[in-house]
């Protein structure tokens, strides 16, 4: 068994590692990693923006923004990438690859999620630190950039690694459209061996396991990184916390 | 294309069929999978306190993989892959029972069970340990001090992110699509090939899903509310 998996590494490693690269796209890992990388720098800024606007006391702002997270959270997304691969081509009325179907996909779908990282940061920060910054004469929007978002984003950087991470795993659902990502580059091997699924499988679990672990080890660091130099010593979570986090976790 | 008509999906019987049959398929993976991870989620809560190391690590390991490993490839690696190295009489009896079901309910139950124990073991780790020790000096034995002070209190921390992970086991029964079970997923896709009707049997499925999340979220809100030990003093 072992042997198997040595020989498939060994004669597929190039497959797994960039798919079909100079003769198609670009796939497999680097595939995967890069769909991660630009799902979740689009869908910072717009997470920032969703939650600003679910903070508004204006209803045209809050409202749409509020339905959009609830939809989000309430509809696979799997169903979000079908409308996705459906409309996309659709709305820009040319042959999209379903590598850009699927990035638009991620940043909506991860973008509601951030945003409601970024907002518990925000909330969990308190009134004091904007009612102190108004006091000084700053404007609401200069009290956000220069004093709220600073100190709520560094806060939350160990929950945005997480979502990292999600993003990351989510990225396996692109081969239901036919993304060529790490998932597909391993069925196409399963495909020629035809004999030897389970191995193949294993090692794509593996290659996952490796990178999502080790990301993970990273937000578990940082965090207790940053949890020691707030306050000299790592708290017990309070219920409140726990909500806070139960919003944002994701399994996937 | 033509413009936009829901009764030419929900006025064909055979169509309206086609998706009671695959919301019956979505709810039996559903609460297949999320009694077993439960169940699952509870043996795991008690080999976390179980003494010992051994417990405990195996349950960390447990935690590891499932939490890192996307689910919808434990559910290939479950179906395309543990499935093959079953000996025949089980590949048989697994074949004749709807086997893809059977895996997705073990694959996504396995995998959630995992999230579930963690939601637990931080519920339970937010009760002050002073709770404990309190009960104790009031002569409650270990057990009954587990069972009347503490656990009460973990469960009532742990329960929005239960629900929120409830939900999320029931958005990820559409992954089942992957390994070919006919729940809703599928039957949107058969649907959409037989009528031509993308959007309408899209938005129909959508909102399918969205109620019957929607329903798990108010469920577990009310669950909450009905927990909270300041509800009668709060009236």
């Amino acid at each position: 068994m072992i042997s198997d998996i040595i020989v498939i590494i060994r004669d597929y490693w190039l497959l797994l590692l960039i798919g079909q690269y100079p003769n198609g796209p670009l796939g497999g890992l680097a595939a995967t990693l890069i769909l991660s990388i630009l799902a979740i720098a689009f869908a910072f800024p717009v997470s920032i923006a969703l939650a600003l606007a679910r903070l508004s006391k204006s209803p045209f702002l809050n409202w749409p923004v509020t339905a959009l997270v609830y939809f989000t959270r309430g509809v696979p997304l799997l169903m979000l990438i079908l409308w996705g691969y459906f409309l996309v081509p659709l709305a820009t009325g040319a042959n999209v690859p379903s590598f850009l179907t699927m990035l638009v996909t991620l940043v909506v779908y991860q973008g509601a999620f951030l945003s409601e990282v970024v907002r518990g940061g925000i909330v969990a920060l308190g009134h004091g630190q904007m009612e102190a910054a108004r006091a000084l004469g700053h404007s609401y929007l200069g009290a956000m950039r220069y004093v709220i978002l600073p100190q709520a984003l560094y806060n939350v950087i160990p929950s945005i690694i997480s979502v990292f991470v999600s993003t990351i795993k989510d990225t396996t659902l692109g081969y239901v459209i036919n993304v060529p990502d790490l998932t597909f580059a391993a069925s196409q091997i399963n495909n020629q061996l035809l004999t030897q699924p389970f191995q193949v499988f294993f090692i794509l679990a593996a290659v996952y396991y490796v990178i999502c672990w080790s990301l993970t080890r990273v937000a578990v660091a940082t965090e207790s990184r940053i949890t020691r130099k707030r306050a000299g010593m790592v708290p017990l979570p309070t219920a409140k916390s726990l909500k806070l986090a139960a919003l944002t976790d994701q399994p996937s | 294309m033509s413009s936009f008509d829901l009764s030419e999906i929900l006025g064909n019987p055979e169509y309206v069929s086609m998706l009671l049959l695959g919301i019956k398929m979505t709810f039996i993976v559903a609460i297949g999978s999320w009694v077993l991870a439960m169940t699952l989620a509870l043996l795991l809560l008690g080999l976390r306190y179980a003494p010992g190391p051994v417990g405990n690590a195996f349950v960390t390991a447990y935690v590891s993989y499932h939490r890192n490993v996307p689910t919808l490839v434990q559910l290939l690696l479950w179906y395309f892959g543990i499935f093959t190295l079953m000996p025949d009489p089980v590949t048989f009896w697994l074949n004749d029972h709807n086997a893809e079901a059977i895996f997705a309910v073990i694959g996504l139950g396995l995998c959630q069970a995992a999230y579930f124990s963690e939601d637990l073991r931080s519920g339970m780790r937010a009760v002050s340990p002073g709770q404990m020790e309190a009960a104790r000096a009031l002569g409650h034995s270990y057990v009954s001090s587990m069972r009347f002070v503490m656990v009460p209190q973990g469960v009532r921390n742990a329960l929005p992110a239960l629900v929120n992970h409830s939900v999320s086991l029931f958005k990820n029964s559409s992954l089942a699509v992957a390994i070919g079970v006919a729940e809703l997923t599928y039957a949107v896709k058969e649907i959409e090939n037989l009528s031509f009707r993308t959007f309408e049997s899209y938005l129909l499925v959508t909102v399918l899903y969205l109620v019957f999340s929607l329903m798990i979220m108010a469920a577990g809100a009310y669950v909450a509310r009905r927990a909270d030990p300041l509800r009668r003093a709060r009236a």
